[in-house]
């Protein structure tokens, strides 16, 4: 795979620390500048440079030794990111409802969180832009829409398995369950990052991740590198786990209006496939993540209720922020139109 | 193939998980086979797929299916944050 286009400092310092030889990756020294940023959530330039070191830990890029995955002076870079980062998304959790204030949710944490989080979800229906993928999105906005998922969508699932091996128990079991259906439940065409290729390549659309990350907003980049910041440190597994749920809990209903909008646009069966795929699974993800996931995991560690729902709040939030950037775009070409929450799928 | 156990877990409002299942029968014998290692089985009735589960359940605002079929959707409930 080859390395990202730069947009500013901090992504520029990246890929050229990445890229030096031959005395190999250093410290990239832009990552002190990152004062100037204003906010974290959607300024590109920081996202991309995050995104660029999380890469490293899954696919890598063609021409970066791979080594440079545990350069200590690129995972100090990386965790100035990060920090960065992680306050930004605390602050935005913070200003959110609380999810556990919303009555009596029952006496065992596992029974506060499960209560919780299903109430936090309920209701978030199709979202705005669901509604618009429905009724309106033209066949380009809807191939705009599947190309900024695209970054989420070929590699989806992949940063909650690194969680696997930081829980135990029940929890772990009903992880390795969750995602044995995402990777395609023993069947290479149906896993799903594949079924998300086969809809890209339907429409004549790359399957090359880097051309789409090129493309993202910052926003869109802010929502996967929040599962990677869950998923690649084991302090925020309960926030892996919350995010996972609030995820797949959130999808079902997106999915069925996205399909109808595939439906409507007469796209390629492919297409359909995937959020029809999403709509049945996602419904079991949905109870397996909650109960079976967080429940088990809360009642072996009590301690994790916090951060699951702190996870399942930032999810909501960063994604819901995500959704809103898609929005603005189509409004200000179009009918306004008012919502939140870009993604479906899990 | 070796036998499995088959297990039934209920959801509080929502649907039943089935693991081990090859085919559920309907109530009118139609027979649904599936490959999943866990399905969710609708209990509400609300369902566009049934017998399976497609989270209608949670659409607090549908009460049956015909509504579904009229408007944009503006009779949810607001999105969550
Ligand atoms: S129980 Fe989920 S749709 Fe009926
Ligand atoms: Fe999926
Ligand atoms: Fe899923």
């Amino acid at each position: 795979m080859r390395l990202p286009e730069p947009c500013g400092p901090l992504s520029e310092g990246v890929v050229r620390a990445l890229v030096a030889q031959p005395d190999g990756p250093h410290a990239v020294s832009e990552t002190r500048a990152m004062g100037d940023v204003s906010d974290p959530l959607t300024d590109r330039d920081l996202q991309l440079a995050l995104w660029t070191l999380y890469e490293l830990h899954y696919r890598g890029f063609d021409g970066v030794p791979p080594e440079a995955e545990w350069d200590p002076l690129l995972i100090v870079s990386r965790a100035a990111l990060e920090r960065t980062f992680e306050h930004a998304v605390r602050q935005l959790v913070a200003d959110s409802p609380p999810a556990d204030e919303l009555g009596h949710l029952g006496d065992r944490p596992s029974d506060r969180v499960t209560a919780a989080l299903t109430r936090m979800t309920v209701g978030s229906g199709p979202s705005e832009v669901a509604k618009f993928l429905h009724r309106r999105a033209t066949r380009e906005e809807f191939c705009g829409y599947l190309g900024q998922r695209a970054v989420h969508h070929l590699r989806e699932s992949d940063p909650y398995s690194f969680v696997l091996p930081r829980i135990g128990d029940a929890a772990k079991v009903a992880l390795a369950e969750l995602q044995y259906d995402e990777y395609g439940g023993g069947r290479p065409d149906r896993l799903h990052q594949e079924l998300f290729a086969r809809a890209l390549r339907s429409l004549d659309m790359s399957t090359d991740l880097t051309s789409y990350v090129d493309e993202a907003e910052g926003a869109t980049l802010a929502s996967v590198n929040l599962l990677s910041l869950f998923a690649l440190n084991r302090r925020l597994r309960g926030a892996a786990m919350g995010h996972l749920a609030a995820f797949e809990a959130t999808s079902s209903l997106p999915c069925e209006r996205i399909l109808r909008g595939a439906q409507r646009l007469e796209l390629p069966p492919e297409v359909g496939d995937y959020y029809e795929e999403h709509v049945v699974a996602d419904a079991v993800h949905e109870q397996l993540a909650i109960r079976s996931i967080c429940g088990a995991l809360v009642d072996a560690e009590p301690d994790l209720a916090d951060d699951v729902l702190f996870g399942a709040t930032a999810c909501l939030a960063v994604d819901g922020l995500a959704g809103e950037v898609l929005l603005d775009g189509w409004r200000s070409r179009r009918t306004p139109s008012r919502g939140r929450d870009v993604r479906a799928a899990g | 193939m070796s036998a499995r156990r088959v297990s039934v877990t209920e959801c509080p409002g929502g649907p039943l998980l089935v693991r081990g299942a090859d085919e559920i029968e309907g109530p009118d014998g139609t027979i649904t086979a599936t490959d999943r290692s866990v399905v969710a089985l609708c209990r509400c009735g609300r369902s566009d797929r049934l017998p399976w589960c497609d989270a209608s359940h949670r659409d607090r605002k549908r009460r049956s299916k015909n509504r579904r079929t009229e408007g944009d959707g503006e009779d949810r409930a607001p999105e969550a944050t």
